[in-house]
């Protein structure tokens, strides 16, 4: 049916009562017994399925942290979970402990077959093209140097952005890459930071990638802060951790 | 075959097929084109659907004679919902590597139109069995459209199937086909090869094939 009249006329709409159809009404109770039946059931399925995944879970995110830090330090064969503290105090991380008190840096220890520190690790994010890029890297306290990387996470542009993982040039940014700290250990000696592919000049410059400039900066940016943030707390403290607790 | 085997077998067949939610009703578009960049993607996003699929259908039917109609939104949401929850648990226990693929994805499985649709349109009219065959035969289809997707992605994108590579190194990828472009581009012609293919089947001119109402 259309409203519209071809003779220009105006349409009034008329309207009318809507017709008494004896439409049957659900009771209040049959609705509310419903909602609560069905509260109940779908309350039991989301906690069963919570509690039945709850290990192989937990299990899975230890063994990825595992991997991604055995990844950065080949020599690593376990790991132990550590804050450094705004106070500058270092504390052990327990098992399933995930809250991190707050101005706290997350960091890794990785211990060789014989206990003994074979390394730190730590994330990093920086803004890369599309998003964050999360990057693990390797810290070797001898050379005072970042010695691996590896990406936790990325949505950066696949065949660009993603030669971050591949490119066996700028991985080799990251055999030694210069972090020393300033002589009182207040701060980084030379910030870390891509610079454009080919003009790099300083052990603690990257080499950024021809045409992922943006991305390898991500990469620069998470390694300067995280060390920024870290080392200053974590080298006065190093011998405590220097062999597996 | 007997008629009720029969039966069954149109029920299941139809969302294969003749109501194929990727190809023939272009339901589920945003799975549909933003996680099919790689067939292993495509598989378990498929599957996790056809599992909350199957699942919310059957409840929902078992439900039917309970839920008021003022309510059964709500209801169906809830359900959809919890399938969804527990999903998301499971692909975390089985692979985070895949999770993270995945991403949002997962979550956004419960606001799926295919799922609400076969909850309203079939599963609170019929009994469970029907119901859930029916919900299968629609999750199937769906993953064998985004798995469609995901392999021609896959392999012109990454020259990858399955992460095997298929070209040796000296095959260069055309990315586009894994960046949201390629999604459409891929789409687009499988839609393009049914649309012709129905009317073929149907013995009318290929011309005609190019005008959908
Ligand atoms: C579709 C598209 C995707 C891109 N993705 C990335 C990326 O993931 N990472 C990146 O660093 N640059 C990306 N770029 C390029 C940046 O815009 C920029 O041109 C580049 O990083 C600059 O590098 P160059 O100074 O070495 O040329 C992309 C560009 C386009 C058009």
């Amino acid at each position: 049916m259309s409203d519209q009249s071809s003779t220009g006329k105006k349409v009034i709409p008329i309207v009318t009562a809507a017709p008494e159809i004896a439409v049957p009404v659900s009771p209040t109770g049959a609705m509310i017994r419903t909602l609560g039946l069905v509260s109940a059931i779908c309350g039991l399925i989301i906690v069963g399925a919570y509690q039945g995944t709850y290990d192989a879970v937990a299990a899975n995110k230890r063994i990825a942290t595992e991997r991604a830090v055995f990844k950065v330090l080949p020599k690593a064969k376990s790991i132990e979970e550590f804050v450094a503290q705004a106070g500058g105090g270092i504390a052990r991380v327990g098992a399933g402990d995930t809250a991190i008190p707050p101005g706290g840096v997350k960091f890794f220890a990785a211990y060789d077959e014989a206990g003994k520190l074979a390394g730190i690790a730590a994330e990093g994010v920086g803004k890369g093209y599309a998003d964050n890029v999360r990057i693990m890297f390797g810290y070797q306290p001898d050379c005072q140097c970042v010695v691996g990387i590896g990406v936790v996470a990325m949505r950066e542009t696949p065949g660009i952005g993603d030669k971050i993982i591949t490119d066996k040039d700028f991985l080799a940014n990251f055999t030694a890459l210069d972090v020393k700290l300033k002589a009182d250990l207040s701060a980084l000696a030379n910030e870390v930071k891509a610079v454009k592919h080919g003009t790099k000049t300083g052990a603690w410059q990257i080499d950024a990638i021809a045409g992922a400039t943006i991305t390898s900066r991500a990469v620069g940016k998470a390694i300067n802060d995280s060390a920024q943030a870290l080392l200053p707390r974590l080298v006065p403290k190093l011998d405590t951790l220097a062999k597996k607790s | 075959m007997n008629t009720a085997q029969y039966k069954t077998w149109d029920e299941f067949m139809e969302g294969v097929w003749r109501q194929n939610p990727v190809f023939v009703m272009v339901l589920g578009m945003c799975p549909t084109l933003a996680v099919t960049v790689s067939a292993i993607n495509a598989i378990s996003m498929g599957v996790a659907t056809l599992f909350v699929l199957v699942c919310s259908c059957g409840l929902v039917s078992l439900m039917r004679k309970l839920t008021p109609k003022e309510v059964r939104i709500a209801v169906y949401i809830v359900i959809i919902a919890t399938f969804v929850t527990a999903v998301d648990y499971a692909i975390q226990a089985i692979s985070l590597a895949l999770y993270d693929a995945l991403g949002a994805f997962i979550q956004l499985i419960v606001v799926n139109c295919i799922i609400l649709g076969r909850a309203e349109a079939h599963a609170a009219k019929n009994p469970p069995i029907p119901a859930m065959v029916n919900a299968a035969g629609m999750g199937v289809g769906f993953t064998i459209g985004l798995l469609a997707l995901g392999v021609v992605r896959e392999i012109l994108g990454a020259g990858t199937l399955f992460g095997v590579s298929l070209f040796g190194a000296g095959f260069q990828p055309w990315v586009i086909m894994v960046l949201p472009p390629g999604g459409f581009f891929v789409l687009g012609a499988w839609l393009l090869l049914f649309a012709w293919w129905a009317r073929r089947r149907a013995g009318l001119p290929a011309k005609e094939a190019t005008q959908h109402v």
